[in-house]
């Protein structure tokens, strides 16, 4: 199998079978699952391609820039892709029994029909996005990434989750089209879209701030960044629980991926110092008040989605912390393996949470008062996904936070050291006030059954996420391999 | 003052009429209109670039830019509808509550 079926395979195959599933509805889910088992072989196969030879380039039908449309691959997409085939596994196997329980299925018929292909060209979509080349084409991604995540949303056909499926659509659209207005601007003053050349031709005059504060405010819309997180718990707590756990673990990181990419490839960081900082404290605040709201929750989906207001916060650190050379190694690699930690850790908090609100049939917190006798697979995959999202040892989370801490310390940031011990307590509280629910002793009646593999899948993606502290020597090489900033030794 | 920046100017004033309405409007068919706008705001901006080349041919990258974002807009538009009539449909009315939970 070569390199280029390989990069093909990952965006066309997932393309094609959301189209098949589509038509044959019955061998949708069959036909999900094999393509998501695929994917995974072709993730790690592109990721040994990338260890073994660099970052590498491919020009889609050998036409090449500006006409054509070029791929690019290094260790941060690599990693992102690998994300993306682990967590749209774990998915695709707990949708299986999930949308055969009648009440999340047979009764809406439609839904079910529509989720597969949606699931499968959202993943398309997301591939796609990350081995994009040029800034013109992560625009065309998104756009096919945000119109499968709203009409995910809406897939419960309930009231409340139209309206959070409308006003995401607002919001992500007009969002998207704040980036494409910043595109333009870089196009015209440029004459190209690809983002290694614009990046070593950005000046930093007028046209250029006006489009990075355009990119800007459209990315950080699409990734819910307090302030502009309002429209994010009401959406990823109103979809069905394997949806929500595609929006929070794997959307949110898409727009990230392109921030991440604009900032450090494209944008003359060094002059950005000023935004880089707001853009950290922003990334503070949302730290403190994700958790705090996340504490007052009574709904379980809502704690979980608040959890992601919060654990954004982390990613937007970096932009603050990056700007210290002595640093930037550190808090780059912490932010780009906190999204992946911070993905199969949420995946799997939302798919437990799904889980639980099946078993006992109420979506409250106070109604999970002593589960854990008749549920404890879950409620210990809850415990697990929650110790990820916590950053205890030695989880993928504990790791990144450990270099995050590491460039807040070197760059004398020590607010940022604060914020972070201070955000890791404040989920440890708020996944406690669960757990401790589930443990309250008394009498209880009994839970419906939850199927064999609604209970384990959130299982292993949750030891996944704590795995990823103890398996971190290959991933974070990968990571350096193409990376924006100077490499240091990592502690 | 040229052709170009008439035209490029005219879609910045179309890009912020239609931001504005999207935030102010009540109606969410008002809301899905202002959207529209927007980008047709950003469509005309991108028109107007693709002008500026030297020669007489104008630049037809961002004329396949424009083309593009016409798809995404016609099907985030069908989707938008599709939404709206389902809400309609369930509720009698085509505002969003301002409480977001």
């Amino acid at each position: 199998m070569s390199f280029e079926l390989t990069i093909l395979g990952l965006i066309l195959v997932p393309l094609a079978a959301g189209i098949a599933a589509f038509i044959v509805t019955r061998f949708a889910a069959i036909l999900a699952v094999a393509t998501a088992l695929l994917q995974s072989l072709f993730a790690f196969r592109l990721a040994g391609y990338v260890l073994s030879n660099g970052p590498l380039r491919y020009k889609i039908g050998g036409w090449g820039a500006p006409l054509g449309i070029d791929l690019y691959v290094d260790g941060l997409s690599a990693l992102m892709v690998i994300m993306t085939a682990l967590v749209g596994l774990a998915v695709a196997t707990y949708s299986t029994s999930y949308f055969a329980i009648p009440e999340h299925g047979r009764e809406h018929r439609s839904n079910v029909d529509i989720f597969w292909p949606l699931f499968l060209i959202l993943w398309s979509a997301l591939n796609a996005l990350f081995l994009s080349a040029d800034i013109f084409n992560l625009y065309v991604t998104l756009e096919l990434l945000t119109l499968s995540a709203i009409a995910l949303i809406g897939l419960a056909g309930t009231v409340k989750s139209l309206q959070a499926a409308l006003r995401y659509l607002l919001i992500a659209m007009s969002a998207s089209l704040f980036y494409l207005l910043g595109v333009a601007l870089l196009y015209s003053v440029y004459g190209t879209v690809d983002w290694e050349l614009l990046g070593a031709q950005m000046q930093f005059d007028l046209p250029d701030r006006c489009a990075i504060v355009l990119i800007c405010v459209g990315l950080l819309l699409k990734t819910a960044l307090f302030p502009l997180h309002f429209w994010l718990p009401a959406a990823h707590a109103n979809a069905p629980a394997p949806a929500s756990a595609l929006l929070s673990g794997l959307v949110l990181k898409a727009s990230f991926y392109v921030l991440l990419r604009m900032w450090f490839d494209v944008f003359p960081y060094a002059d950005l110092r000023a935004v880089g900082n707001l853009l950290g404290i922003l990334g503070a605040a949302a730290i403190v008040w994700g958790s705090v709201q996340a504490i007052r929750q009574q709904h379980l989906k809502l704690l979980v989605a608040y959890s992601t207001v919060a654990q954004i916060g982390y990613l937007f650190l970096v932009f603050s912390l990056a700007s210290e050379p002595s640093a930037s190694w550190n808090a780059w690699n912490g932010a780009a393996y906190f999204s992946v930690s911070h993905a199969f850790a949420k995946a799997a908090a939302f798919m437990a949470a799904g889980s639980l609100v099946f078993a006992t049939g109420s979506a409250k917190i106070d109604d999970l008062a002593g589960i854990a006798q008749q549920q404890p697979v879950t409620v210990f995959a809850f415990a697990l996904a929650g110790v990820g999202l916590m950053g205890l040892p030695p989880s993928g989370a504990f790791l990144s936070k450990w270099l995050l801490l590491n460039a807040s310390l070197s760059s004398g940031k020590w607010f940022f050291t604060a914020v972070i011990l201070l955000g890791s307590l404040l989920a440890a509280i708020y996944v406690f006030r669960v757990v401790a629910k589930s443990f309250e002793a008394g009498e209880r009646q009994p839970t419906r059954h939850v199927p064999a593999l609604m209970q384990w899948t959130p299982l292993v993606l949750a030891l996944l996420s704590i795995g990823l502290g103890i398996v971190a020597t290959r991933p974070l090489e990968l990571l350096k391999i193409g990376a924006p900033v100077a490499i240091e030794k990592t502690p | 003052m040229t052709t170009v920046t008439l035209y490029a100017l005219c879609g910045v004033i179309l890009f912020g009429i239609g931001f504005y309405g999207v935030i102010i409007c009540r109606h969410l068919l008002r809301k899905v209109m202002a959207l529209n706008l927007m980008g047709t705001g950003v469509f005309l901006i991108l028109i107007a670039l693709a002008r500026r080349t030297p020669g007489d041919r104008p630049d037809p990258v961002p004329h396949a830019m424009v083309l593009t974002g016409i798809v995404v807009a016609v099907s985030a538009t069908a989707l938008a509808l599709a939404l709206l009539r389902r809400l309609h449909r369930e509720t009698e009315i085509g505002d969003l509550p301002h409480d977001a939970k």
